[in-house]
């Protein structure tokens, strides 16, 4: 198969950035190793739209943060995506961390964002904003820009946006070489040899492993776990904003924020692992997140989680984002080191790519007449009037079963999920784009059932449908 | 269809709680009634509990639990109430305005005089508990494993480890065996089983399945499939002794590590909750703290036995025809129970000392009493002793108030039961 341009994975950049050369008359590959886009960083993240104060002055990631949460809130709105304008909370402990709040706050007006944009309170103005705040705090740093987002909402929403307008999606493609030959790339991937004028290597943690293909040698990850727990909606507003812990010697401390879809997030912890395959959390991991999150809100409690989980932050030595054409070939295009805050500037990324590929492409993109910047909305039911329900479920039966049933999601939702532009292939794939099996019985009833809607849909056996795709299966051979 | 239907009393829920719940209500006189069920068919949770050992009380024979639940089912279609299966009830509100949803009817309200609350109960899920390790497929629950196996006919594993000695996990353990898996332990907690007795012997004893007390699972191994876990052994405060880690190859972990009431409905109507139960505080009538809301079943308190929940649905069944009949006669003064020493709970946790029947308490234990007895008292008063030679908190316990020890009860008295050496 032959393209003008390669993405070398499916998450938040590699989607929003074939998104973005969507809107051109080319032939684009969006090429994802696993079952799913969004199925690593960009599914086990903060979720975070950070302000942008927090990069050192001068660095691509200061830049782009600033930039990209920007855009955030537009590119959301365009593609259905929830994001909300929350505002962040640093919070200091001790009169001196009130001095690093002072110094983050220059910072941000370095980084370029607006002096109104934040604001130092005292510790009476920070309890009236977080009642639930720890007596120790002192005072705190709110920026009212930072906000949250789901990101792999965000990642599915990009790549339906791509496919919808001509990007191909390829899953089960990891790629095991690259050649260059007579001015094209050749991958050999798991689905056959690929061609391609150019390529985008957005892939994550792998990144340097697929640099290192065409020679690159200097892109260096050493992949951080992060481990979260996820807490039960019935704690919904214990916190109002993101709430940072002002960081210290000891660390960044970890944050503790609602999710848009009414839970509360808490985390993460930062370990540097090796693998970078596994996001297998620590024993007593919880426990060291749920001890930092008490320093911040003492009420927290352990009890209210409905799940935990680790995700692989892609951390470049250098520490910032590394970004643009490839000393070993201009036409490969590095978007790599891609670490917190990586989804705040993610739209920025994309445009930034954009510029890069236009800087060295051999001829002009051709603008397409009918692009289309959106996607089809997504129906949400558990968000609807009661009026609204009753007319959708008239339109469509199949939204008026219910399936999950902590989480109100119906079958019709889940058929759309399947047969979207890029449609979920798995358990996990339905989970991220429906919330089924996302509530407090984490899927223990609708497990059998979204089961049974995917075979049916795809026409495969139950047996053959798997929680993530790979050798993740779920069942074996019929009973005796 | 657009308009709102009445009903006297609407049933949430068609498991055993509801059934019998509705099928009292039936035979004491209320008129229009409807059972509204989430899944297919009614029966609940007993339509996948293929294993025998249902209704030795109620019945006094030993039924599989689809059989135990058709007995009710055949009653139900007999009688004149309505049924809606496949239909999830959304929200209720304080009015008792049922508001649900299926795909015949689409979109429906129900205006009840009486709602019965029986929506059973859910598995504690993986989340709930601090295990290491990825999150590779074949970790589900124990009642998740027995729907695949017992109604959809596949096996979700062939090596099993099992965590939790509920009984949930132990007749897992023996249907997982018979299907040809091979199941290398099971793994508790606590020093002691949370199943019934006759499980350990029928379904762990006779298939040579270990059981680990004090023992539990720390870390999850495998990136795709399971591939062991490590488990561990705990002491007495439940934390890990280090140097006991031990890996146990595997590809499934099968969870059965507590239930917990279903009551997300209840709380959309602000009853007053028991925070040990994790159900609606109840008069002796299964009454909630909302007049006309009852509540019976696993969504009330987490039982062992289904005998016993539906002797308690019939009691909820009887209170809404009551209630439905003069629902503004109301004379009830109130003594509350409150669980002494040793005692985790009792249900009802109020009773009416007005009541012209004599009144059950269900009250569970906190651990593993020997040669014990458990006392019912009121102040310095005993009203019942009983002794027994072994009390666990796997099965639950009873005690009888008669009308003669309610004149002795006065209004607003605390009635505790506790446990006590003898």
């Amino acid at each position: 198969m032959f393209y003008d341009v390669a993405i070398i994975g499916a998450g938040v950049i590699g989607s929003l950035t074939a998104r973005n050369l969507s809107q051109y008359n080319l032939k684009v590959a969006l090429i994802e190793k696993g079952n799913d886009v969004a199925c690593a960083t960009s599914k086990a993240n903060s979720g975070i739209v950070h302000a942008g104060f927090d990069a050192k002055p001068g660095t691509l990631k200061a830049r782009l943060n600033v930039d990209g949460t920007k855009k955030m809130a537009d590119v959301c709105k365009t593609l259905f995506v929830p994001f909300k304008e929350i505002g962040s909370l640093v919070v200091a402990f001790s009169d001196y961390e009130v001095e690093t709040l002072r110094e983050l706050y220059q910072r941000g007006i370095t980084n370029g964002l607006d002096a109104d944009s934040m604001e130092i309170l005292d510790r009476q103005a920070l309890v009236k904003l977080e009642p639930n705040i720890s007596p120790d705090a002192v005072g705190a740093l709110l920026s009212k820009t930072a906000g949250i987002v789901c990101p792999y909402e965000l990642t599915v929403a990009a790549a339906e946006c791509a496919a919808t307008n001509g990007v191909e999606f390829l899953r089960n493609c990891g790629v095991n070489s690259i050649k260059f030959e007579n001015d094209m790339f050749i991958l050999s991937t798991e689905q056959g040899e690929i061609s391609a004028k150019y390529i985008i290597n957005a892939a994550g943690v792998h990144s340097d492993d697929i640099a290192k293909m065409i020679g690159d040698n200097s892109i260096n990850i050493t992949p951080r776990l992060g481990e979260y727990a996820l807490l039960d909606k019935s704690v919904g507003n214990v916190v109002n904003h993101v709430i940072f812990q002002c960081p210290t010697e000891m660390g960044k401390g970890v944050l503790i924020a609602p999710t848009v879809d009414g839970n509360v997030i808490v985390g993460p912890t930062t370990v540097e692992v090796d693998n970078k395959d596994s996001a297998a959390i620590a024993q007593d991991a919880l426990s060291n997140v749920f001890k930092s999150a008490n320093k911040s809100v003492p009420s927290i409690s352990m009890r209210n989680t409905i799940t935990s989980f680790g995700g692989l932050r892609a951390h470049d030595v250098t520490s910032d984002f590394i970004i643009g054409s490839s000393n070993a070939n201009k036409k490969f295009i590095n978007v790599a080191g891609i670490a917190s805050p990586g989804l705040a500037s993610s739209p920025a990324i994309a445009d930034y790519v954009l510029e890069i590929l236009k800087s060295i492409y051999d001829g002009e993109l051709e603008k397409k007449s009918d692009y289309n910047p959106s996607r089809t909305e997504p129906v949400k039911f558990r968000e609807m009037s009661d009026e609204q329900r009753r007319e959708l479920i008239a339109k469509n039966k199949a939204y008026g079963r219910i399936i999950c049933r902590c989480e109100t999601v119906t079958e019709g939702e889940i058929i759309d999920a399947i047969n979207s532009p890029v449609g979920a292939r798995d358990v996990d794939g339905v989970k991220r784009r429906t919330r089924a099996g996302m509530g407090r019985c984490q899927s223990g009833f609708c497990g059998s059932k979204v089961m049974e809607i995917l075979s049916r849909e795809l026409n495969v056996p139950i047996n053959e449908i798997t929680k993530f795709g790979g050798k993740s299966d779920i069942l074996y051979e019929r009973t005796k | 269809m657009n308009s709102t239907l009445k009903y006297d009393l609407v049933v949430i829920g068609g498991g055993p709680a509801g059934m019998a719940a509705a099928l009292e209500a039936k035979k004491n006189g209320v008129g229009k009634i409807i059972i509204l069920e989430r899944a297919e068919t009614l029966g609940g949770i007993l339509e996948q509990c293929i294993h025998t050992g249902f209704g030795l009380h109620y019945f006094g024979e030993e039924l599989s639990g689809p059989e135990y639940a058709h007995k009710f089912i055949e009653l139900v279609e007999q009688s004149d109430i309505d049924v809606k299966t496949d239909t999830m009830v959304i929200s209720i509100s304080k009015e008792r305005m049922v508001t649900a949803v299926n795909n015949q009817d689409g979109f429906i309200q129900i205006d009840a005089t009486a709602v019965i609350l029986a929506m059973g109960c859910r598995e504690r899920a993986r989340g709930a508990l601090d295990i290491a390790g990825s999150r590779a497929s074949g970790v589900m629950t124990a009642g998740a494993a027995q729907k695949f196996v017992n109604i959809d006919g596949y096996m979700p594993g062939k090596k099993i480890v099992i965590l939790g000695s509920g009984d949930i996990g132990l007749i897992m353990a023996r249907r997982m065996t018979l299907e040809g898996a091979q199941v290398k332990m099971v793994c508790e907690l606590m020093p002691y089983s949370g199943g019934l007795t006759r499980n350990i012997v029928q379904c762990l004893d006779d298939f040579d399945i270990p059981l680990k007390l004090s023992c539990t699972v720390i870390e999850v191994h495998g990136t795709e499939r399971v591939e062991g876990i490590t488990i561990a052994q705990v002491d007495e405060n439940r934390n890990v002794i280090d140097g006991t880690q031990e890996f146990v190859e595997c590809d499934t972990l099968l969870l059965s590590v507590g239930l917990i009431p279903e009551n997300e409905l209840s709380k959309q109507i602000d009853i007053d909750m028991d925070p040990i139960t994790s159900g609606p505080v109840v008069n002796e009538m299964r009454q909630t703290s909302l007049p006309g809301v009852f509540a019976c079943g696993n969504v009330l308190q987490v039982h062992d036995l289904v005998d016993y929940v539906t002797t308690e649905s019939q009691i909820a069944g009887l209170g809404a025809a009551k209630y439905i009949s003069n629902p503004n006669n109301d004379d009830s003064r109130y003594a509350f129970t409150k669980g002494g020493d040793g005692v985790r709970y009792i249900v009802p946790q109020k009773v009416n000392i007005n009541s012209k029947e004599e009144i059950k308490l269900y009250f569970r234990v906190a651990d593993v009493y020997l040669k014990s007895k458990f006392v019912v008292s009121v102040g310095d008063e005993v009203l019942i002793e009983k002794r027994k030679q072994k009390f666990a908190p796997g099965e639950m316990e009873n005690a009888t108030l008669t009308l003669e020890m309610l004149e002795k009860i006065k209004e607003n008295d605390e009635i505790v039961i506790s446990i006590k050496e003898r």
